[in-house]
């Protein structure tokens, strides 16, 4: 077996914050006595990624996901656990380490912001002394992936949120990193970007075998890129797998549309009917009785066409989540 | 190295591209390194005139001569780190500095290096027209020639190591303006800038005798002026090269336990 690229364990990291409360006589305490609060940002999460893998690193907000990417690519000290990456203490923030791993922050920008991208693309082959005809080949890669061509010119600032996203991407894909940390990419972005970007980051993996570590919102991102899901919530891991197991595992239903004639059949009998319009009908059904349940259908009604599907991502996620709040 | 090199062409490229999107607010920076030199050389001249003439040995084309010339070694030595620094540790621009296989100094050598030279040629000419108005009295030794290139690139480096030093303050406190200020106020006495610093009380000449501040600033311009014997001059490079040394140990130190400070409480 080839040794991990990203390998966790019981990675934990505590932030000590004040604690100032409202009012005049607790700022006068806070004054004398500063109150010190301790947070645990991530509470001892495990996981392993193999070398050319793409993870979905989801949680809701404030789940530790950041943090945890921070503390992977070098930029925080652990408090406690252990982590390397391709076989590297990331905090050492070795250059040999450095030169193979990438963040991507899709609320920050490395860019420089009053002029091309093409200049700080220049700058970045000089900061990772990427030889000339490798750098032509790949920012030319880049360029016909990203469709970057006409924004290599424009300052930055004039540049829209997306365009700006996909230099951003380029600029930090330029010393071709086999570990790519993305933390939301496609945060801000209109459905068309996003799916762009999608696609991108899928042509990457596949061509360079990069490992992957994404995190994201949007549910669409994950099940287009990744097979695998690590979810976080409050710090811990609440779940690592296939994400067809996550949906199977968190999900009791399932939902079966079917199309009649009419809404005047009685569907109540069948399962929750969810809604009913022009005859066509989406009921909830316990999982484990889909099969009889369509069967049933079928054989009573005069049934013209009939899907049964998972319920949407969303919900699966939300589902989780909620689970880990109690 | 080569690599560093082209590190440095590289931020020049950006550098010069920048300046050159925001000409008019150059104009102005360049015009505030102008005019507060100008501002002290009128106000000495006219405290020479009313005084018979001097001030110390300082007679009135002497106070030209010593203006003019700190005006461009200030600009030679001048940096912007400590107001910047800030901004990147309370905006997390940092992070990306951390991420880059590079030590982020090179490339804010090589961008004040840069303006700098773009900026170089106007204050020349400035200073041309200056001593056309003023007819300073200059005229050194070409030993002193000689001597003050060394002294303009160790004040250069004194001042540019020592204030990235400090501008790591903001590691550890989000009230560095508290300390640049008090900072600035000792540059401005200390390091000359004010007035010669041969022209002070007994104790400020000690204190600058002390401090870092006249390597900075004072020593190279009182070298081209020809007010130093050679052994002074000579005395006053060593106590220069001393604190480049003093600046790259603390500049490391500070960096270390700075970035220690960042990566642990969050970026």
């Amino acid at each position: 077996m080839t040794s991990p690229a990203v390998h966790i364990r019981g990675l934990r990291k505590t932030y000590v914050v004040s604690r100032q409360e409202a009012g005049a006589r607790a700022t006068v305490v806070d004054l004398v006595r500063r109150r010190m609060q301790e947070v645990r940002a991530v509470d001892g999460i495990s996981f392993d990624l193999a070398p050319g893998e793409v993870v979905g690193f989801l949680g809701p907000n404030g789940a530790g996901k950041t943090t945890t990417l921070k503390m992977l690519s070098g930029l925080l000290h652990p408090t406690a656990g252990e982590v390397t990456v391709l076989g590297r203490v990331p905090w050492k923030r070795e250059k040999a380490f450095l030169r193979q791993i990438t963040l991507v922050m899709g609320q920050r920008n490395q860019l420089v912001w009053d002029i091309p991208a093409s200049h700080s693309f220049e700058l970045n082959r000089a900061i990772y002394r990427i030889p000339q005809e490798d750098y032509r080949r790949i920012l030319g890669e880049l360029t016909d992936l990203l469709e970057l061509g006409p924004l290599l010119s424009k300052p930055v600032r004039n540049l829209s949120l997306g365009e700006r996203m996909k230099c951003e991407i380029a600029a930090a894909l330029l010393h071709r990193p086999s570990v790519v940390f993305l933390d939301e990419p496609t945060i801000g972005l209109d459905v068309t970007m996003q799916r762009r970007i999608r696609t991108f980051i899928t042509e990457y993996n596949r061509r360079f075998g990069a490992t992957v570590l994404l995190t994201s919102h949007y549910m669409a991102d994950v099940e287009a890129l990744c097979k695998r899901v690590v979810v976080i919530h409050h710090g811990w891991l609440l779940f690592d797998g296939d994400l067809s197991v996550l949906v199977q595992q968190f999900t009791q239903h399932k939902t079966i549309v079917v199309q009649l004639g009419d809404c005047d059949a009685d569907l109540k009998a069948y399962g929750d009917v969810v809604s009913c319009s022009d005859g066509r009908a989406t009921l909830r059904v316990p999982r484990s009785e889909t099969a009889h349940i369509t069967e049933r259908l079928l054989a009573d009604l005069p049934v013209i066409d009939l899907l049964i599907e998972d319920p949407p991502i969303e919900e699966v996620i939300e589902r989780v989540f909620a689970q880990g709040n109690t | 190295m080569k690599g560093l090199a082209e590190l440095y062409i590289q931020q020049f490229r950006t550098t010069l591209a920048m300046m050159l999107q925001y000409r008019a607010s150059l104009l102005i920076w360049m015009i505030g390194h102008v005019l507060e030199p100008l501002v002290y050389l009128i106000v000495w001249s006219v405290v020479a005139g009313t005084g018979g003439g001097s001030v110390g040995d300082y007679a009135k084309r002497d106070f030209a001569a010593y203006f003019i010339v700190l005006m461009l070694v200030n600009h030679v030595t001048y940096t912007w780190i400590m107001y910047e620094f800030e901004y990147r540790i309370r905006h997390g621009s940092l992070s990306f500095a951390l991420l880059r296989p590079v030590h982020p100094i090179h490339s804010d050598i090589a961008d004040n290096v840069s303006s700098k030279v773009i900026t170089l040629p106007f204050m020349v000419a400035v200073a041309g027209v200056l001593a056309l108005v003023f007819r300073p009295a200059l005229s050194p030794e070409p030993w002193a020639i000689g001597l003050f290139v060394p002294a303009l690139l160790l004040a250069f480096l004194v001042r540019f190591l020592l204030e990235w030093t400090l501008a790591q303050a903001a590691f550890w406190t989000t009230r560095v303006s508290a300390i640049n200020q008090t900072y600035f106020v000792l540059l401005l006495f200390l390091s000359g800038q004010i007035a010669p610093i041969t022209l002070m009380p007994h104790p400020v000449r000690v204190l600058a005798q002390i401090l870092p501040f006249r390597a900075m600033v004072g020593f190279p311009v009182e070298l081209l002026l020809g007010r130093l014997t050679l052994s002074e001059a000579l005395t006053g490079l060593g106590i220069q090269a001393a604190w480049v040394i003093i600046g790259l140990v603390l500049l490391r130190v500070a960096w270390r336990a700075g970035v220690r400070v960042y990566t642990a409480v969050g970026a």
